[in-house]
């Protein structure tokens, strides 16, 4: 049965209707994609557009009789690859656009001459690809079905390339890492210990929890300290983090005194 | 002749009559599976569940679909709106896509046309539904982040961090299946069960299949993303309306699509069960379809017995045991069942199989043995030393004074709470 698809293929160098249909619909999205890539500020879109990119070309591989190699490119491309990078992107937040500031001195001259280089490199390989030259070998490595065709060369002939890379990609992961790993002072403090700490203190006043902001029917929200009996604000009962950053509301309309005033 | 050349020469009306039938399944499903979950927990917490809109409740979900449709749609100030709006459609259609190549039924006749319930047949159909839903958390992550607010944003990286770990299992549970059928296409695989169930041969894959599909759907007891106590809604917090109904029926369509590809995968797909084969040619073959439906409805009750039943995992022990379980043990077992198929291929005689066989159990055996014994070590080393009674109000008896005893290590704690609490 898997030899069903490759016998609808067509003759190599001739298009079939479909596949031009295919061809045409899809080639400018990518392209105005790719261009995109370059355009837009946020670096998400960017990647979003790669990634669209990639299913654009997974798509033409599927197309070319390619198949596990285009499923394989969503997978690790577009589902795997991508992904970590958009994992990177995100927690560097929504509103933040990229910075134009150049951090490498110098890198100009060289980028340019490298830019040259590839755009050469890309005209001298599609000036084959438009000269009539035929391509043949597609329907012999798909003689015995696409899967198995490269899973024969990939264990027989590149077995030793194939284990290279894998080998280099695994140093490369456990090199990094090595590198992000730091070694802990102490072990963190988890829940028991703190549990623990909160009952061993010379108070309990806060062993069942601290107490909850905001004065209740006037402001519940977290940056109003909560008022004690005596009507002084409780200054346990609102964040460090917001009392550093000078986000907190004072309690005095709330105190004793004033809501007092207000009722006379 | 087999199935990828019987579906070779449908007429293209016929592919599009079964896109549209496969669509319709999936939203009746979804329909039928919120339902379903409401009674079958309704019931497990002792409560009758929704049972006024239609006869028992079964309108409620519709219902409830046509209320969220007339909702306002709110899309936050601080959202990325093109990328706000893009991630729920990202979520819905992918999840469709997983059934274009699932077996359904057998051979049987539609509209005069002998063919098979499936609608294309690809060499390597597992893998593209791998890739399909590797796009699918594309909608998860992008609806987080473009939500432009805190509890999304943490969402969708627990979520996307999940479906990752996850799918890693998931896939090293698959090799087992496809070096057993030998091809990675569904009709293939389906048509290898015909003796014997992968469920019950493969018995590892199987279990690390199911829980790796639960944490894959992001479903109770792995549903950290959508954490209420924690996250609010997780990635949907800041959704409304029908966009919001759209990753609802993406939740659901996908654990529909993960039990058809358990059911494909595991349970015999179409087949019957053992000794009712006989039933497989009734209705012309179509009597096959309900053994399917009903596979992959006990697999959606299994979800939901799990969410009646566990508590949530917190997060570290969740992605502790994806990685340092599953994964692991999946690579492991891999091994073994390669080195028994090349045994099986070669002919080697049955009693080197069998001592393989024992010696693999025994060293299992040996090492959990081992295992266990030094964690319980372990535990025991960590337990903390008694401690003099703590000092909160217990009545000093007389001649006793009340003293804080705490060991330098607890001081020390208790220094840096009370300074962090000011």
């Amino acid at each position: 049965m898997l030899h069903t698809s490759f016998h609808l293929a067509l003759t190599v160098g001739r298009t079939a209707t479909p596949e031009a249909v295919q061809f045409w619909i899809l080639a400018p999205l990518a392209v105005i994609a790719a261009l995109g890539i370059l355009v837009v500020k946020k670096a998400v879109h960017s990647a979003l557009l790669l990634a669209w990119v990639m299913v654009t070309l997974a798509i033409f591989y599927i197309a070319e009789d390619a198949l596990f190699l285009g499923i394989v490119q969503i997978i690790v491309y577009t589902g795997a690859v991508m992904m970590l990078f958009l994992f990177i992107l995100m927690l560097v937040g929504v509103d933040s656009s990229e910075s134009l500031v150049e951090n490498l001195k110098g890198q100009r001259i060289p980028s340019i001459v490298a830019a040259i280089g590839l755009g050469g490199l890309m005209l001298s390989l599609l000036g084959r690809a438009t000269l009539p030259a035929p391509s043949v070998g597609l329907q012999t490595a798909n003689a015995g079905g696409n899967v198995q065709g490269i899973a024969k060369s990939l264990f027989t002939q590149y077995v030793w390339a194939f284990e290279v890379v894998s080998a280099l990609l695994i140093t490369a992961a456990l090199g990094a890492m090595v590198l992000a790993h730091s070694q802990k002072v102490r072990s963190p403090y988890a829940q028991r210990d703190l549990s623990i700490a909160r009952f061993r203190k010379s108070s309990l006043g806060d062993a069942a929890g601290l107490p909850a902001s905001g004065v209740f029917a006037g402001r519940n929200a977290v940056d109003v300290p909560a008022l004690l009996p005596d009507g002084s604000p409780a200054p346990t009962s609102v964040s460090q983090t917001l009392r550093s950053r000078g986000d907190i509301i004072t309690s005095a309309p709330f105190a004793l005194e004033a809501i007092e005033e207000q009722e006379d | 002749m087999s199935t990828a050349a019987l579906l070779g020469q449908d007429p293209g009306w016929l592919i599009l009559v079964k896109g549209l039938l496969i669509f319709v399944f999936c939203v009746v499903c979804t329909l039928m599976a919120v339902w379903g979950e409401r009674r079958i927990v309704a019931r497990m917490q002792m409560r009758l569940g929704p049972n006024r809109v239609g006869k028992f409740g079964l309108l409620q979900a519709l219902a409830d679909g046509v209320k969220l449709a007339l909702k306002e749609d709110l899309i936050p100030a601080a959202a990325d709106k093109v990328v706000f709006i893009i991630a729920p459609i990202i979520s819905a259609t992918t999840c469709f896509m997983a059934f274009a190549v699932i077996p359904f039924t057998g051979t049987v006749t539609l509209f005069g046309h002998k063919t098979a319930m499936q609608l294309t047949d690809l060499p390597v159909s597992v893998l593209y539904i791998l890739a399909i839903a590797s796009i699918g958390v594309y909608g998860i992550v992008l609806a987080g982040w473009s939500s432009g607010s805190t509890y999304p944003l943490l969402g969708g990286l627990r979520s996307s961090a999940q479906v990752i770990s996850y799918e890693v299992a998931m896939g090293l549970s698959l090799v087992a299946v496809f070096i057993y059928s030998g091809s990675m296409s569904t009709s293939e695989i389906v048509a290898a069960q015909h003796k014997w169930w992968f469920s019950v041969i493969l018995f590892p894959s199987f279990v690390i299949y199911v829980i790796s599909m639960v944490g894959e759907t992001n479903r109770a007891p792995f549903d950290l993303a959508e954490a209420e106590g924690e996250l609010v809604g997780g990635f949907h917090t800041e959704y409304s309306s029908l966009k919001f109904a759209l990753f609802f029926l993406a939740e659901y369509v996908n654990i529909v699509a993960v039990s058809a590809l358990a059911t494909t995968l595991f349970m015999g797909g179409y087949h019957a069960l053992p000794g009712l084969t006989f039933t497989e040619s009734w209705l012309g073959g179509w009597f096959t379809l309900f053994w399917f439906i009903g596979k992959v409805v006990s697999f959606f009750f299994l979800f939901v017995w799990l969410r009646g039943t566990l508590p949530r995992l917190r997060y570290d022990q969740f992605m502790k045991f994806g990685w340092k379980v599953l994964i692991p043990t999946s690579l492991l077992w891999i091994l073994i069942l390669a080195t028994l198929r090349v045994m099986s291929q070669r002919a080697v005689s049955r009693i080197i199989v069998l001592g393989f066989s024992i010696g693999v159990v025994l060293l299992v055996v040996l090492a959990t043995t081992l295992y266990d014994r030094s964690t319980a070590k372990a535990k025991a080393a960590a337990i903390l030393p008694d401690l003099p009674p703590p000092s909160f109000p217990i009545p000093a008896l007389p001649g006793q004074s009340m003293v804080n005893h705490l060991t330098i290590e607890q001081t020390e704690v208790v220094t840096e709470l009370e300074n962090h609490n000011g």
